[in-house]
């Protein structure tokens, strides 16, 4: 293959690539878009349907509230128009995945339109991408392919349907061309698809998962020679299941298709499936033209018009969006943009600020969730949010080490404990015996064992050289398996030996 | 001129999966050109200042509450399907040989 000798910031001197982003977002409405079906995932096949969804004639359509207003909700944190009055439309095909021959879509009236995000490819780089437009559909059924190679559809002999998924609001999010980002193209794309997800999920209308299905994405891809008025032949990826794959199904199809370029070739408008084990694409069933899905206004729904008082109500109720809340918490926190960046990459924010609202200092918070947190989350292969401590065990764990009853080594120790499941810091505390030795006492009796033990550096100490008194701290501590303030146990030593630290 | 050929009602009845004979294409295109012809008729009486009719009633959102109602028994689900297999319809290829 020549795509593998040519490099990405070759090729993209002499073309300029143009990208357009369709994602589909599967709401977590408790019902489905047009009739009162669950849409609780994983459920067993077919138990979730009912006359609407399955089509059976006699039946109606009525939508969902709360998915319309999931929908206004995505338009207006994406800056978009909502619209006053729209329509929903019946994009007919036959395939089995719709029972009813037609899907429920909108076609030339979307409920929100003509928008933009804002997107951080690389601290400090923020390209902005236009939304053409966001508007609502229902999902289709699964079907499983029998008989061909590893379920896919060509060389199957038979499909297997399943109905549960069909009817479960999507809502179609589409940018306007992505223009001028050059050899940027590839991480603008992965870019723009994670803001969209951290934006989706601060909505708290879908849990955005891309490896569940939640969160799909397809990738329109297009090069035209530097220079050039014209746009080339775009092709469409599909099949692109992770954010590391948008990056990578970008990358691949820029370098396709400029080596088809390079040879005097004509790109095809297609459709291309990417493999995530080789990271290529391969051409997919030949794409229908729009006209031939005969859109038409559907008859079954009357209009949707959202009157302002309704649109500005719900712009009223929208949480803080992220990339806002990350630069107030940043200021907050005297963070630098690397620092957060590096918060955010480790899933550690939301943890973080709720141990600060504990009653944590944010350095502390940071230390805990960033340190040894992440090296035991990493260890087992989870989550931080996975791990068996919340924000208010690690507040707490601070706190004994601010006052003094918990020294670094302890606190880490306790910790371990409430990894185990043992209980709260203070019960893992008490049940394995462990606190910074605070009666002065005890204290001043393992350091006058430590002198009389160790003649030779308590001469040293009192002949003036305080380094030594390292070896003296060490014996203390040894002494007392490590439950002492070394800080204490120090000033202490030099206190006997009669010199003032 | 006639508002729709012989070969485009072909190809609807292609994309709507209708068997239809020569014989049939002939009635069918002079009888929609009939039904088409008569509907653009209202277009010249309609001025520009009434817009197209898609809905008879005059409503706007209609909607639901987000409140989940049971569906049907997978059995009764099932019974209508011509054929079935481990809880789901079992359905033809879908894809012809050269797709």
């Amino acid at each position: 293959m020549t795509t593998t000798t040519l490099s990405l910031e070759d090729v993209l001197t002499r073309y300029e690539p143009v990208l357009g982003l369709e994602v589909h977002v599967e709401l977590g409405t408790r019902t489905k878009m047009f009739c009162g079906c669950p849409t609780t995932f994983g459920a067993e096949p077919n138990t979730q349907v009912c006359p609407v969804c399955l089509g059976l004639p006699g039946s109606l359509p009525v939508a969902n509230r709360a998915a319309v207003e999931a929908t206004i909700r995505i338009g207006l944190a994406l800056n978009c128009q909502i619209a006053t009055w729209c329509r929903f439309a019946r994009k007919n095909y036959f395939y089995p995945d719709m029972p009813k021959n037609y899907q429920i879509s909108q076609y030339d009236e979307p409920l929100c339109f003509d928008g933009w995000l804002d997107v951080e490819v690389e601290p400090g780089r923020t390209v902005r991408v236009g939304i053409e437009r966001v508007h609502l559909e229902e999902d289709t059924g699964k079907t499983q392919h029998i008989g061909g190679a590893t379920g896919r559809i060509h060389g199957a002999t038979e499909s297997l349907v399943d109905y549960n998924r069909a009817g479960i609001p999507l809502v179609e999010i589409v940018t306007k061309p992505i223009t001028g980002t050059g050899a940027l193209a590839p991480a603008v794309a992965r870019a723009y698809v994670t803001t969209l997800r951290d934006v989706i999920r601060a909505l708290g209308v879908s849990d955005v998962r891309m490896e569940q299905g939640s969160l799909r994405c397809d990738v329109n891809t297009s090069l035209h020679p530097v220079g050039a008025t014209e746009w080339g032949t775009r092709t469409e990826t599909k099949n692109v299941n992770s954010l590391r794959s948008v990056e990578r199904a970008v990358r691949s199809e820029i370098l396709r298709q400029a080596a088809v370029l390079d040879a005097g070739g004509q790109v095809i408008q297609e459709t291309r499936h990417f493999h995530e084990n080789t990271g290529e694409t391969s051409p997919g069933r030949s794409k229908e033209t729009a006209t031939d899905y005969r859109y038409f206004p559907e008859p079954d729904l009357v209009p949707l018009a959202p009157d302002p008082a309704w649109v500005e109500k719900l712009r009223a109720e929208l949480p803080e969006m992220p990339a806002v809340r990350r630069r107030r918490l940043a200021a907050a926190w005297k963070l630098s943009d690397a620092d957060m960046q590096a918060i955010v990459n480790a899933g550690a924010l939301d943890l973080i600020e709720a141990t600060v609202a504990a009653g944590a200092a944010p350095e502390a918070a940071r230390k805990w969730w960033l340190g040894e947190l992440s090296r035991v989350a990493n260890e087992q292969g989870v989550e931080l949010s996975e791990l068996p401590v919340t924000p208010t065990h690690v507040a707490e764990l601070q706190t004994l080490v601010d006052s003094g009853r918990l020294n670094d080594r302890l606190a880490r120790v306790v910790l371990e404990g409430v990894l185990a499941g043992e209980g709260t810091p203070e019960q893992v505390m008490a049940a394995r015996g462990l606190e910074v030795v605070s009666d002065l006492g005890a204290l001043e009796a393992a350091v006058d064992e430590a002198i009389a033990a160790n003649a030779d550096a308590a001469e040293k100490v009192r002949g003036g050289k305080v380094a030594a008194a390292g070896v003296l701290v060490g014996a203390v501590m040894k002494a007392t398996r490590g439950q002492a303030d070394a800080k204490k146990v120090r000033e202490l030593i030099l206190r006997k030996l009669g010199v003032e630290g | 001129m006639a508002a729709i050929s012989r070969e485009e009602v072909a190809h609807l009845a292609r994309l709507a999966r209708l068997a239809v004979t020569e014989e049939e294409l002939d009635t069918f295109s002079v009888q929609l050109d009939v039904i088409l012809q008569s509907v653009a008729r209202i277009g010249e009486v309609a001025a520009t200042d009434i817009p197209p009719t898609s809905h008879s009633v005059p409503l706007t959102n209609v909607l639901r509450e987000d409140q989940p109602r049971p569906g049907l028994q997978r059995d009764a689900v099932l019974a209508g399907a011509p054929d079935a297999e481990d809880g789901r319809f079992r359905v033809p290829r879908i894809l012809d040989e050269e797709a």
